[in-house]
């Protein structure tokens, strides 16, 4: 059977490491990048005799997320040891939730070619994570920055219900959305803040019967997801076709090759021992807590892209850029008060402003200007008071220095001529001086009209109003 | 009388009376240990230059009118599994050697902030398995009642630096009679609180569940005001208890007639030595002199106790020893070629016999396709024996019983058959699994000179009830006022 007769199955565990200032079970700070081995206490390395107190944000920010994608939060949660030996666990064990977590029974909807698509979400659970082994530090030695040790972290589990590479992929990214509207992660995938596992399998097309899956790792970004994904299918089919079976086990994702590589098999899979952690007690979040967290949540970006398409009546592609980040979404509809064409409001930001913050790299928070002064500036373009492309160095200029939008153009003089007896004046004078030109125009090379029209805004250095400067031109013309 | 014989509650007063300094009191103490330690061997580090500057604070305090609590310049000794800032730290192993810790353990700050001085480490079983103090990785220590036999355990050092009046008091742990069963062993106090009672932070972990600190001393009012230092919620324990912590001295003097005193059927059984039994049932009837009312009372899953507890604390404590892998602190093996040698040689050569022997027990009861029937059956059992007490103190106000089932036995004698050294614990070891207060005070001497204990065991949080019962029988036999033929 060729690949297309079998049935890809594909569920992902997606590890989010939480934004609350502080590590899970104590006070350390959980800044990125500090010096190895700066951000630890006693605490965190595991020292003799110390006790793990939960950060309660950590409870709180699970909480939301699970609310966030549409879970059944438990009133009463459970903290599991998860016990094995590494160098970069500072006890011998993670502290993590396993048969209680507190979150289970969500969905997160996505885009398929064929539609909508609910993935369900099998749990959510608190854990800490663990430090950074550095293998390669020379003098055949390693070292453990444990600056990372007792990070909270969210691990959010799917459902096998992904059926390829590209559903895999739009679910991770619809979740890293949904995390950073709700505050909780920073969607990073590169510094490893928001990482994910694949399970997948492959059964013949129609089948109800799951094949053996295996779980793929070292997948950090959204490319080598799918890459990874796509090979390991091509890779079970073939064990399969030649006769073979496809074994449980972990496998890595080899960047350089691109080829999953076997890690561990089932045999060799830890016993993890998990048993309840006896230095916390049970977690209870009330039902006045989760009411307070369920009315706190913010306009998921799904909900936000349906209403910008609809409120604002954007097409679909303009309505998921604005909306992919919740600060840019926030600014358009301040902006959007002041200004009533969204559409045209919706360029200005795809185009303009989008290349200055990026150009600049300034963060949205950081803009010197005010919706409201925006707003000004386009109705300006709109009325002919400043060109279009004149009204780009304008707000080029308020990105810059924060000024009103009718003081740079007051100072620049780029406001636009739409006095027609001046530029009816110019036009005359361009067409005096080009005889033969307006020979050729007659004589039917129309295209020589783009010529007059470049002329005339020449000599007004660009600001004659191009509507009139077109006008004017034709009735001279005799057209 | 030397200022050694003095009860912690009498050197305070002489403080307060400016007819001694803590100073005195300090090297008094330290003379002592000088003199006796050799045949107890009751300490593991004596830390003379830091008790000393305590002891001059503490009596620059007293000259200055402010002293830091009743109990300041009051020199006490700690088992070596509370963390000491700047002072070696070893839980009695090998492979805490040379570890000094960053950190005071919270009870460690506590008694500091009341300005008691810290006269040194005591000895211990290995990270407190045992009973007899055998299991030190370093040495056993003597019981000073006969130098020939054990001070008991784990909390050996302890009762026996008590004993022999090295140290006013002491803190000790128990995780299933660790502080009981050596106090019962001589002639000493020894208060197991409820669980959460005391923090647990900085203090070297066993058995999380069960692991509670608690005072070893020469009377009951010393217990009790020791506990008061003590006794608070720690915001670094989140097993501690919000419980309000009461006037542990206020009702010691209220006496027990009218209460109603519980002898369990199951905690005097056969196995026992008679002698033990004869004093203990001399108490028994003595408090019924004093007013009591003795009612027969069974708790009925007594005998699984001694099982479930060899499943839950090794259990945990396979996981509680997993840091001393030899990356952070303490030892590391040095001929150690790769990570695996880092453990595996590590802790074959850091962990001893009893240690090695629980972490396996542990692991196998944890692992995969054992875990429902072990663990998971234990903690149903757990909470059977739990439900017991809850009935029992339904119609009685306390349980009175024999401490350990025997006197102390020689040094050796149990060393190779671990089982009979496990049923050392049989009556104490029920009272953790239920997360009770339990409390042992001296009930007598058998015809060798031995010291008896008699345990009382009480509701959660019930510390002064336990302190009051036992007082009352206290008063009427100063078996305290005996010192051992050093």
């Amino acid at each position: 059977m060729p690949v297309s007769d079998f049935q890809p199955v594909i569920g992902l565990e997606v590890h989010a490491q939480l934004l609350t200032q502080s590590k899970i079970f104590c006070g350390c700070s959980t800044a990125f990048g500090a010096e190895p081995n700066r951000n630890t206490c006693p605490v965190c390395l595991g020292m003799p005799g110390v006790l793990p107190v939960l950060n309660q944000r950590v409870a709180e920010f699970a909480v939301r997320t699970g609310l966030a994608l549409e879970c059944t939060i438990r009133p009463t949660s459970v903290w599991s040891r998860k016990n094995y030996f590494y160098p970069d666990l500072p006890k011998g064990y993670q502290i993590t939730q396993f048969d209680q977590p507190i979150c289970e029974h969500g969905r997160l909807v996505i885009d398929t070619p064929q539609g909508e698509k609910a993935i369900r979400i099998l749990r959510i659970h608190m854990e800490e994570d663990a430090g950074k082994s550095v293998h390669d530090a020379g003098g055949g030695q390693s070292l453990v920055d444990l600056n990372r040790a007792g990070v909270p972290l969210l691990e959010i589990v799917s459902q096998p219900d992904l059926r390829d590479a590209d559903e895999a992929v739009e679910y991770l990214k619809a979740m890293r959305d949904v995390l950073v509207y709700l505050g909780v992660n920073d969607g990073n995938l590169e510094e490893g803040s928001f990482r994910c596992d694949a399970n997948v399998s492959v059964m013949p097309k129609g089948s109800t019967t799951f094949g053996q899956r295996c779980e793929l790792k070292n997948l950090n970004s959204f490319r080598f997801l799918k890459q990874a994904i796509e090979y390991e299918i091509a890779r079970q089919v073939d064990v399969i076709e030649s006769g073979g079976k496809v074994v449980q086990e972990t496998r890595l994702w080899d960047v350089n090759k691109g080829v999953t590589r076997s890690m561990r098999s089932k045999e060799e899979a830890h016993d993890y021992r998990y048993f309840p952690e006896p230095d916390l007690p049970p977690l209870h979040v009330s039902a006045e807590a989760i009411a307070a967290a369920a009315k706190a949540l913010p306009e998921l970006p799904r909900a936000k892209l349906q209403r910008f398409t609809s409120q604002y009546g954007l097409p679909a592609y303009d309505a998921r850029i604005l909306t992919a980040e919740r600060p840019l979404a926030d600014y358009f509809e301040a902006c959007a008060g002041h200004y009533k064409d969204y559409k045209k409001l919706s360029n200005w930001f795809l185009g303009e402003l989008m290349r200055l913050l990026k150009e600049e790299g300034t963060p949205l928070s950081a803009l010197r200007f005010t919706p409201a002064q925006l707003g000004e500036l386009l109705g300006a373009v709109d009325q002919g008071m400043v060109s279009a492309n004149a009204g780009k160095d304008v707000l080029g200029e308020m990105f810059r220095t924060g000024k009103a939008p009718a003081d740079i153009i007051a100072e620049k003089g780029l406001a636009q001529v739409s006095d027609t007896g001046a530029i009816e004046a110019v036009v005359d004078d361009i067409l005096a001086k080009n005889a033969g030109e307006i020979e050729k125009y007659r004589a039917g090379k129309k295209q020589v009209f783009g010529f007059f029209v470049g002329q005339v805004m020449r000599a007004m250095k660009g600001k004659g109003n191009p509507a009139l400067v077109n006008e004017l031109l034709k009735k001279k013309l005799g057209d | 009388m030397q200022l050694t014989d003095l009860t912690m509650l009498e050197l305070a007063a002489k403080l307060a009376a400016g007819e001694a300094s803590s100073e005195e009191a300090t090297r008094a103490s330290l003379a002592r240990i000088q003199q006796v330690d050799p045949k107890v061997r009751a300490f593991l580090r004596v830390d003379e230059a830091g008790a000393l500057a305590a002891a001059r604070a503490s009596d620059a305090r007293r000259k200055s009118g402010s002293p830091a609590s009743a109990l300041d310049g009051v020199p006490l000794g700690l088992k070596d599994i509370f963390l000491t800032e700047g002072v070696e730290t070893t839980a009695g192993s090998r492979i805490l050697e040379g570890f000094v810790p960053p950190y005071d353990a919270t009870v460690v700050r506590l008694l500091k902030e009341a300005g008691l001085p810290l006269v040194g480490k005591l000895n211990m079983d290995e990270f407190a398995m045992g009973s007899s103090n055998e299991s030190s990785a370093f040495f056993p220590s003597h019981n000073p009642w006969d130098v020939s036999r054990t001070p008991g355990g784990s909390s050996g050092g302890s009762a026996a630096a008590v004993a022999a009046r090295e140290v006013f008091g002491a803190l000790g742990t128990d995780t299933g009679g660790s502080i009981r069963q050596p106090a019962a062993l001589t002639n000493t106090v020894g208060l197991k609180p409820t669980y959460g009672r005391v923090s647990r932070f900085g203090v070297i972990a066993f058995a999380s569940s069960l692991d509670q600190p608690g005072p070893m001393t020469r009377t009951v009012a010393d217990a009790a005001a020791l506990l008061q230092v003590i006794a608070r919620p720690d915001a670094q324990d989140a097993t501690s208890a919000d419980a309000p912590v009461p006037d542990y001295s206020a009702d010691l003097e209220a006496g027990v007639r009218g209460l109603k005193l519980g002898v369990p059927r199951e905690y005097f059984t056969e196995g026992m030595d008679p002698e033990v039994e004869a004093a203990v049932r001399e108490a028994l009837r003595e408090y019924e002199r004093l007013g009591a009312t003795l009612v027969d009372v069974s708790l009925p899953h007594t005998k699984y106790a001694l099982a479930t507890y060899y499943l839950i604390a090794p259990a945990e404590a396979s996981s509680n020893l997993a840091r001393y892998d030899g990356v952070r602190f303490g030892l590391r093996a040095k001929d150690a070629r790769s990570l695996r040698d880092v453990y595996a040689l590590t802790r074959e050569q850091g962990f001893g016999a009893e240690v090695k022997r629980r972490i396996m027990l542990g692991t196998f009861a944890l692992s995969s396709g054992y875990y429902d029937a072990h663990y998971l059956r234990a903690q149903k059992v757990r909470t059977l024996i739990r439900e017991d007490f809850t009935r029992a103190f339904q119609q009685v106000d306390a349980l009175l019983s024999p401490t350990s089932p025997v006197p102390a036995f020689k040094l050796g004698e149990k060393v190779e058959d671990p089982l009979s050294m496990y049923l050392m614990d049989i009556y104490t070891l029920p009272c953790n699994l239920a997360g009770l207060p339990g409390l042992s005070v001296p009930c007598g001497f058998t015809k060798a000179g031995l010291p008896v204990g008699l345990q009382i065991l009480g509701r959660p949080f019930d510390e002064a009830g336990l302190l009051r019962i036992a007082r009352a029988y206290e008063r009427e036999h100063d078996f305290f006022r005996r010192s051992a033929p050093l």
